[in-house]
């Protein structure tokens, strides 16, 4: 088969939200192959339009269980979702067990999901370019919310930062150290943290810890972390989790706008100062009558245009300091 | 082109049957020897089964069976395979299925069919043999 026609067609299935497509791309990525940045660069001008969430934390937590949850929650409002898991590779065998898709089974039958297990792998950058990679076929392939699941623990953690938009850090009680398992890393990263598993004893005491934890952090941030509680089996405080989701985004929309009329209006100052500056100049030059002047000596060859304009300014500076 | 390539492997559990020691005996075998294993659980329907494969591209499926349903789950899942163009897929299994029932499975499309207490290292052996050469 020959390779440029057939990323040309996994590229173009890819945007038309073709599955099959959207798998064999996430492969061709995966694998590193050189086709890679081609297929990338052919679906770039579509991504950049989904909301892409990033959740993690210790294994065990409940973060597979919740996602399922987060993504019919998501479906019944209308959206659909796209979700990349990543679990470990053994540094010893190089193989992985992705099981993931074990709380996530009914989704894989609904149209308007698509579900994928990623290995970290050794990838020379860390995870983060291979995930960002499938996270950009899925947002290429028009899903509104892509949802990334990493193990927060050892140095993958904070790299889900070069990933999501919003970061949501997740723990549960009975897993141990409780609070000390969430990472100082991790702690900055969050833009919502989740206590998972509130049927549990020692949730509240969770809560408290991680609000304790966050009261420390004095540092002034326009946005502040809630702290909610989840039920991950039932699917309790998942609709509030959605609203605080779609409040960070609101929020990351309102920076974004903010800093691009921020550029958008440097742009047009500029404009306007050189507009500005010249018509000033030429009319100063054209009372003195040196811009006449000039204009018969280039007329006459006797000096070229913009050896001309340097020294008619050069003179002008020189005459102003 | 073959960088990074690994070897991608559905391990799936068709039909009622209420536990998965032997699937997730073999899952592991598969992964110690350096593939990526994606396990799906117990209860799938073939069209789960099929859906996955697809979403996961993976290379080779891997059906467990107690429950003696193959008769009528596995010719569901070689159409399904067949449908969504997805024949590149080696499909392998593995359980409890009577000899006389063999030819009829393999002749739907199943590479090997393995019975219960196969040594690991068969299994490996024989995906790692039978690899499809994907384009
Ligand atoms: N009691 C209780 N158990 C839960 C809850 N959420 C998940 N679990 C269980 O916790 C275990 C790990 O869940 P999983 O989603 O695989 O965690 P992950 O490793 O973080 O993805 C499973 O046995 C789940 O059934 C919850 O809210 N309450
Ligand atoms: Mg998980």
């Amino acid at each position: 088969m020959p390779e440029l026609s057939k990323i040309e067609e996994i590229s173009q299935g890819v945007v038309a939200g073709d599955r099959r497509s959207i798998a064999r791309a996430i492969t061709i990525i995966e694998n590193d192959a050189p086709e890679a940045k081609t297929l990338i660069s052919k679906i770039y001008s579509h991504t950049g339009k989904a909301h892409i969430i990033g959740l993690t934390g210790p294994s065990g937590s409940g973060k597979s269980t919740l996602i399922e949850k987060i993504v019919r929650e998501y479906r019944r409002r209308g959206k659909s979702v796209g979700v990349v898991a990543v679990d470990p590779t053994s540094p010893f065998t190089g193989g992985a067990f992705l099981g993931d898709r074990i709380r996530m089974q009914e989704l894989s039958t609904d149209e308007g999901v698509f579900i994928r297990s990623m290995a970290t792998r050794n990838y020379p950058g860390g995870i983060a370019k291979a995930t960002r990679d499938a996270v950009k076929i899925l947002d290429a392939a028009g899903k509104d919310i892509v949802i990334v699941e990493t193990v927060g623990a050892g140095q993958s953690e904070v790299e889900i930062i070069k990933v999501a938009e919003t970061i949501v850090v997740i723990h549960a009680p009975g897993l141990g150290d409780d609070i000390q398992a969430i990472k100082a890393g991790l702690m900055e990263i969050a833009d919502i943290f989740v206590v998972n598993k509130a049927d549990r004893e020692n949730a509240e005491k969770a809560i408290t810890d991680i609000q304790a934890m966050l009261q420390l952090n004095t540092k002034e941030k326009a946005w502040k972390p809630p702290v909610l509680k989840t039920v991950a089996l039932t699917g309790e405080g998942v609709p509030q989790l959605i609203e605080k989701l779609e409040e960070h985004r609101t929020f990351l929309k309102r920076e974004k706008i903010g800093e691009k009329s921020l550029l958008r209006a440097e742009t047009e100052l500029v404009e306007a100062i050189k507009e500005k500056a010249v018509n000033s100049i030429i009319e100063e030059l054209k009372r003195e009558g040196k811009f006449q002047e000039t204009l018969q000596k280039i007329m006459a060859k006797e000096i070229d245009p913009s050896s001309a304009a340097e020294k008619l300014l050069h003179s002008k500076f020189k005459k102003a300091k | 082109m073959q960088s990074k390539r690994k070897i991608r492997v559905l391990i799936a559990k068709p039909g009622l049957d209420s536990h998965d020691r032997g699937a997730k005996v073999v899952a592991r075998a598969l992964r110690d020897a350096g593939m990526e294993v994606i396990y799906t659980g117990l209860r799938q329907t073939p069209e789960q089964i099929v859906e996955t494969a697809l979403q996961e591209d993976v290379d080779v499926i891997g059906l467990s069976i107690l429950s003696g349903a193959h008769r009528a789950l596995f010719p569901r899942i070689m159409e399904l395979l067949k449908e969504k163009g997805l024949t590149e897929v080696m499909v392998f299994a593995g359980g409890i299925i009577p000899d006389e029932d063999v030819p009829e499975m393999k002749k739907l499309g199943i590479k090997e069919i393995f019975g219960p207490g196969t040594p690991t290292e068969k299994i490996i052996e024989f995906v790692l043999q039978n690899m499809p050469k994907k384009a």
